[in-house]
């Protein structure tokens, strides 16, 4: 699979890229609303009947968790609604087929156009965060490639979707059954801690759990030997994602 | 004479989707600077061995050799020679009618400012510079199906591939294509051509095979086999009630082959044959017309519907 992956993943991604650009402000208004309505309605106004958690006010609890499912919410839409269109609507990746662009290059540009999208989200609401009086750590900068691998594992859990996807109405199994049970149960609006033993040993172990872990380490600056853990489950994570997904979408065009 | 290697160099390619064959030991060689037409009705395989030569449909058994090169180890290579206009319109409708060939050619690796030369250059030759900045929406048939052959022109391929190039189009806009193809032609690209418009074969192929059901059923130069294999004339007389008790008789001495089909009788006559002219007194609404590559289709691949198995 190595040998068929070439550099010309970077035309695919520079095709979306180009597209986004035309649309930048619609996109990233669409993206970005939800986790910002999130941070208001869950921070300011439920925030204020809720007592400190380790040390952190809720809104400042919640925030580097709402970062983190931006970049979840903006890649796995990207990897699903986009890249569906353009695979089954539009027959954009026919098209992109019958050049020298293979299909591992194919995946990997649309995988990592997704984790770009999420990356963007991530970025915003991060920038975002010190309007609310949270001031960031000097660590925060090495959030970046962290949300970027967290983007690649979701837009490559939606490549996958959409290279089983037979119409639209498929992505809701992913969007009920996945995204948003991960948005409310990852420790992003309550510490893991309050939860038994087992769910928390399930839980600690899904996808978006590490990401918001880290990205409140991060934020707040405390690091230890947990922090490496969950760098390695989400290498783990984006590593299987990617290579699971660009097999099923070779799967799914070449017969 | 010379031999050179062909552009196209298939054999034995067999394929099943679920069990269902849909090509099968079928063999393909195009030479360079020549047109060769596949021809069969819907569902023969045309596409499929379309897309084997790209990569894209993995033959069960079988070989390919595109400009003497195996596919299955050099196709990024390959393809980089090939320029592919499909059946299906895949323009990309997110981008205007300029950006659609750049972006195209970024596929290749072109660099931009030559990519933009040449789809300003091809804008021109398929008569759409008006259009550069319009969105594919706004296009009509026609303007889509230019918009395809010059995007399947944007790397200067060695070989272009036209999976019914014409279809849907009305006459004109039909006429406007064959117009450019045979200019490209005439510049000694090699051309596969599929189609089911036999007119369209007749005018630019110098070879086609026909196909049903994955199978090649003939072979040829479009008039040898016509004269071989029809004749080449082709009386056409309706069935009005009278029967045709008697016919055959009449035209005995003549070498003369007949099908009667759908309330109608066809003759095909190999050489010259004076009791035909007189048939036009017997019945109504006769008609004697040079034989075509309809006729030679429609023999062989049989005057009945044949339906999309896809």
């Amino acid at each position: 699979m190595i040998k068929t992956v070439s550099l010309l993943f970077t035309r695919v991604w520079l095709r979306n890229f180009w597209v986004w650009k035309k649309h930048v402000r619609a996109s990233l208004i669409g993206n970005l609303g939800q986790p910002f309505l999130f941070l208001i309605a869950m921070g300011y106004g439920l925030g204020r009947n809720v007592p400190e958690i380790n040390g952190l006010s809720y809104l400042q609890f919640i925030a580097p968790g709402l970062v983190a499912s931006s970049v979840m919410y903006s890649a796995a839409f990207e990897a699903t609604y986009g890249s569906y269109t353009r695979l089954a609507t539009q027959k954009t990746f026919d098209a992109i087929l019958m050049t020298p662009v293979s299909v591992y290059d194919l995946a990997m540009g649309e995988i990592i156009w997704g984790a770009t999208k999420g990356l963007i989200s991530g970025l915003i609401m991060l920038g975002a965060i010190p309007l609310f009086g949270i001031v960031p750590s000097p660590w925060t900068p090495l959030l970046i490639p962290i949300l970027f691998l967290e983007g690649i594992t979701f837009s490559s859990l939606g490549m996958i979707m959409t290279a089983k996807a037979p119409n639209y109405e498929f992505f809701n199994y992913f969007t009920s059954l996945l995204i948003t049970p991960l948005f409310l149960f990852s420790g992003i609006f309550f510490p893991m801690e309050s939860l038994g033993h087992t769910p928390r040993m399930i839980v600690n172990y899904l996808p978006l759990a590490s990401p918001v872990e880290l990205s409140r380490a991060l934020c707040y600056g405390y690091l230890n030997w947990v922090t490496w853990e969950r760098l390695f489950i989400l290498l783990a994570y984006s590593v299987l994602t990617s290579v699971c997904a660009s097999l099923l979408v070779r799967k799914r065009l070449i017969r | 004479m010379q031999t050179k290697t062909p552009v196209i160099d298939a054999s034995g390619l067999k394929k099943a989707f679920n069990q269902r064959t849909v090509i099968d030991s079928f063999d393909l060689i195009v030479d360079e600077g020549k047109c060769i037409a596949l021809l069969g009705p819907n569902g023969a395989g045309k596409t499929t061995t379309i897309n084997m030569i790209l990569g894209l449909v993995i033959p069960d058994d079988g070989r390919i050799e595109v400009f003497g090169q195996d596919i299955s180890h050099n196709l990024r290579k390959i393809k980089q020679s090939i320029g592919v206009a499909p059946q299906t319109d895949n323009l990309d409708p997110d981008l205007t009618v300029l950006e659609n060939l750049i972006v195209y050619a970024s596929y290749y690796s072109i660099p931009r400012h030559t990519a933009k030369d040449r789809a300003k250059e091809l804008l021109k030759f398929f008569a759409l510079e008006a259009k550069q900045d319009e969105i594919i929406q706004n296009l009509s048939g026609g303007q889509r199906r230019r918009l395809i052959l010059a995007r399947a022109l944007i790397n200067r391929p060695r070989l272009i591939i036209l999976d019914e190039p014409t279809i849907g189009l009305d006459p004109q806009a039909r006429h406007l294509i064959w117009e450019k193809v045979e200019i490209l032609k005439a510049e000694g690209t090699t051309i596969l051509l599929t189609s089911h418009y036999m007119e369209e074969v007749q005018r630019l192929a110098d070879k086609v095979i026909i196909i049903e059901q994955g199978k090649k059923i003939l072979e040829g130069e479009p008039i040898d086999l016509i004269k071989r294999h029809v004749g080449e004339y082709v009386i056409e007389i309706p069935d009005g009630g009278q029967g045709f008790d008697g016919l055959k008789e009449d035209l005995d001495g003549c070498n003369a082959s007949f099908e009667e089909h759908a309330k109608r009788l066809y003759i095909y006559l190999k050489g010259p044959c004076p009791q035909a002219e007189r048939l036009g007194m017997r019945f109504e609404h006769v008609v004697k017309r040079p034989a075509n590559l309809e006729d030679l289709f429609l023999r062989y691949t049989g005057r009945r519907l044949i339906e999309d198995h896809r």
